[in-house]
């Protein structure tokens, strides 16, 4: 690709990139998120159209009008977004819209499936092709996409952030099959926020910077440090500081918390005042059914709360508020936001009452404190009237914050709270986290990011099916020590 | 804003081209008659368009016409009660059948197409069933004649419903775009999910936007039941909240929840009232005979309500009630023509 430019009203995407993929290569590509990434990959595989530049595949200049036209030159797109239809079986949507056919009319499902099959074995993936999609884990789903990708017999697979979702081990498999198809000389453009995943297994590291090429690591030059330079383009020397927790006693007890995926494991666990709680575990461990049960969203219901002695009935996502207990939902955009809402609506909306009068709203005071706090986060954005679909994900989250944050907490549940957000986002998150942890609020934090668990954690539970397996303190936890308790051991 | 904005702008040139093809839009009586039905329709399509701004819907407004219009006659004319009582019975039962829509759709979760649709089938053939599918009416409407008076007739010049219909957009505007109930109006509609994570009680909320729909319809509903004056439990209200959909939709309420407007709704029902208006006006044929019984047609409406204020000598009253009946089956005509007219389907191309 070079030269590429690609301008949307009021900004600049892309300003004169180049990107080059030989045969059987692993690139990454990287950059904070807006950097322009998706949407350099978006113009490969056709989605977008470049304003400028020119597209080459083989040393042939071509021109990608729409999807199919990359599909017709080997280009495959793994979406960061599930693109699977979870209705529909493997095998089906995999070879979705090329369905082996007899008779003109009819779906070949012999075929269909056996067919499937080798794809699936190649990827090591041990489902049956006719297995329903929404029996499979995500990971697995996102397998699939895979599967669809190389049946396509892409000979270039784009992969936007494919582990963004997934667990550890489950990553260490899709690594793997990377390493397998660059060996059958698949060109790969892998996409990811986890700069270890990338030192791991790319070949050369291409960095965007808003928008531009910001430098080129060579396989022997990619280390941690020298990417976020170069995403960042300044030194972050404070980066992912960690002030001493000063936990003392336990402030929130829960007590025998049922969900209702996993009904027979209550659990029980203290969170201390002023200390950041991590909750280790594989996905489909319970965190999120256990932390949606704390604020009143799945059912639990002989569980018994307690904040600072005092016990808390929860029956809905309302008592919870009420009681100072607030949840940063894993999902932003579907739980945690109202992205068709302007910032101050989203900000304001869980206390709506606190900025009105005689049930009116009064927009002036809701913007008042919506400015306050967009300050005090530094979210990035025009005014406070822009809708949070418009923000990146870190902004997106740091409103989600704000919510929160304009109230007043006493034990805050972070689901996730980095997900797919770029360094600097995250560094400031991490500091967010300890200054409300030094203030007094206790914090529980879910992560499968097991870097994040072991530097943020003041203490670690790990989650094995829906059941506590143990509590480490900050001194006993190691990598090994949590995923041993993770797997259930 | 953008969405209301190109509904008004094509308000505004239907109008002006139709007062220019046929210069009797102008005319007093067809813009007081014209008002009168948008006063009605608007009231029941704001209720409408409270549901479609949570995502739901509500087919069964239509039936609940029937059914409403079948028990105020029984209730006036064969019960005697007291018109407040019978009216206040009325749009309780409405509001009540509403509370019931909300109920299933949020407690039992059953979607709200269903119910509603069922509501649509089952209301009707209650209708039925209680009139014995006998046309059902208000005569001269004796011993309440304010009470008629309040569809019927006019203050200032102005016809009653339309006055009920800015008085009810006021109000609804307020709760609506001001107030924190409409705030989480907006917010259920647009996401259920974030709105229940942030203690908003979305079920309570989704439900009482079926209640305010009940509401506005009740009172929709006695204002057209002595607008027509004659109820047929078959037909009366028939596809009406197609056309209050139509309005909401019209007007920039989006089907999938958390968009929408009292202003909009209000331009959404102009806009159906003045296509229907010129599918009438501009729909006369050509032969003579036909033309003059097309303007008779006109001047009945022209003076079918007021004549109907003053129902006193014996041979007029019987022409009211003719008259009455005369215009209620030229409004399905016009809903015949509606729905088939090239000019409405373009519309609502032009929407979607």
């Amino acid at each position: 690709m070079r030269g590429i430019g690609k301008r949307f009203p009021g900004v600049i995407a892309l300003d004169s990139v180049e990107l080059a993929v030989a045969r059987g290569e692993v690139v990454a590509l990287a950059g904070e998120n807006g950097a322009g990434k998706s949407t350099l990959m978006k113009i490969l595989g056709g989605i977008y159209q470049p304003d400028e530049g020119q597209v080459f595949v083989n040393g042939n200049p071509v021109m990608f009008r729409a999807v199919a036209d990359a599909t017709a030159q080997g280009i495959g797109f793994v979406h960061q977004e599930l693109n699977v239809l979870d209705n529909l079986t493997v095998a089906e949507n995999v070879f979705l819209g090329r369905e082996p056919r007899f008779a003109r009319y009819l779906i070949d499902r012999k075929k269909l499936n056996s067919d499937t099959k080798q794809y699936l074995s190649k990827l090591g993936l041990d489902v049956k092709p006719d297995t329903p999609l929404n029996e499979l884990s995500i990971a697995q789903q996102q397998m699939v996409e895979i599967a669809k990708a190389l049946s396509l017999n892409a000979r270039i697979v784009i992969m936007d952030e494919p582990t963004s979702s997934l667990t550890l081990t489950e990553t260490g498999q899709l690594l793997s099959v990377i390493a397998d198809l660059r060996a059958e000389g698949v060109s790969i453009i892998y996409i990811s926020h986890r700069l270890g995943e990338i030192k791991q297994i790319a070949d050369r590291v291409v960095v965007l910077r808003d928008g531009r090429n910001a430098g080129t690591l060579e396989c022997d030059e990619i280390d941690h440090d020298r990417i976020v330079k170069l995403m960042v383009g300044r030194d972050i020397s404070e980066f992912y500081d960690h002030g001493a927790g000063a936990a003392t006693s336990s402030f929130a007890e829960i007590r025998g918390l049922r969900t209702m995926r996993y009904p027979r494991a209550p659990i029980s666990f203290d969170v201390r005042k002023g200390e950041i709680l991590g909750i280790a575990g594989l996905v489909g461990a319970g965190r999120s059914e256990a932390a949606q049960a704390i604020f009143g969203v799945d059912a639990s219901e002989d569980a018994k709360v307690s904040l600072d002695g005092r016990t808390v009935n929860i029956r809905s996502a309302r008592d919870a508020i009420r009681n100072g207990i607030y949840l940063v939902p894993e999902d932003r955009r579907i739980a945690g936001l109202i992205v068709d809402m302007p910032i101050r609506e989203n900000i304001t909306l869980p206390a709506l009452s606190r900025y009105s009068s005689a049930g009116l709203v009064s927009k002036s005071r809701e913007s008042k404190r919506a400015k306050e706090m967009c300050e005090r986060l530094k979210v990035k954005a025009p005014s406070t009237e822009t809708k949070a679909a418009n923000l990146s994900g870190g902004n997106q989250q740091k409103v989600v914050l704000a919510k929160w944050l304009s109230l007043d907490p006493k034990l805050l549940i972070f689901d996730e709270p980095t997900r797919g957000i770029d360094v600097g986002a995250k560094s400031e998150i991490y500091q967010l986290m300890r200054d409300l942890a030094a203030s007094g609020v206790a914090i529980m934090m879910i992560s499968s990011d097991m870097e994040e668990i072991l530097r943020e954690s003041d203490r670690i539970a790990v989650m094995h099916e829906g059941a506590i397996t143990g509590v480490l303190d900050r001194a006993d936890a190691s990598e090994e020590a949590v995923m041993r308790l993770a797997v259930g051991h | 804003m953008r969405k209301e904005l190109g509904t008004f702008v094509l308000l505004v040139v239907l109008c002006i081209a139709l007062s220019i093809l046929n210069p009797s839009f102008l005319a007093s009586a067809n813009l007081q008659n014209l008002a009168r039905l948008i006063g009605i329709y608007g009231i029941f399509s704001i209720g409408l368009g409270l549901v479609i701004i949570t995502g739901g819907i509500d087919l069964s407004v239509g039936s609940v016409f029937a059914l409403l219009g079948v028990l105020l006659s029984i209730f006036l004319v064969d019960w005697h009660l007291p018109a407040a009582v019978a009216v206040i019975a009325v749009v309780a039962i409405s509001t009540g059948l509403g509370l019931i829509n909300g109920f299933l759709i949020t407690k039992i979760k059953i979607q709200a197409f269903i119910v509603t649709l069922c509501g649509l089938l089952f209301y009707r053939g209650l209708a039925r069933f209680i009139a014995n599918d006998e046309t059902k009416g208000f005569g001269a409407a004796q011993g309440f004649e304010t009470l008629q008076s309040m569809a019927t007739g006019s203050l200032f010049g102005v016809p009653t419903p339309f006055i009920i219909l800015v008085v009810i957009s006021l109000a609804m505007w307020v709760v609506i775009h001001r107030s924190v109930y409409g705030r989480y109006l907006f917010a259920v509609g647009r996401n259920e999910v974030a709105a229940r994570y942030s203690g908003i009680n979305a079920d309570l909320i989704t439900a009482s936007a079926y209640v305010l729909c009940g509401l506005l319809a009740g009172i929709a509903g006695v204002l057209l039941a002595f607008y027509t004056n004659s109820i047929s439990p078959s037909s009366h209200g028939n596809f009406y909240e197609l056309y209050g959909i139509a309005a909401a939709v019209l007007g920039g309420c989006s089907l999938r929840g958390g968009e929408g407007s009292i202003i909009g709704i209000l331009i959404g029902t102009a806009l159906l009232q003045v296509l229907q208006n010129l599918v009438n006006l501009l729909g006369i044929p050509s032969s003579l005979s036909e033309r003059r019984r097309s303007r008779r047609q006109c001047s009945r409406q022209r003076t079918g309500p007021q004549a109907a204020c003053l129902p006193r000598q014996g041979f007029r009253r019987r022409a009211t009630i003719m008259i009455r009946q005369d215009v209620g089956r030229s409004g399905d005509e016009q809903a015949g023509c509606l729905r088939s007219s090239p000019l409405s389907t373009l519309a609502s191309w032009c929407r979607t």
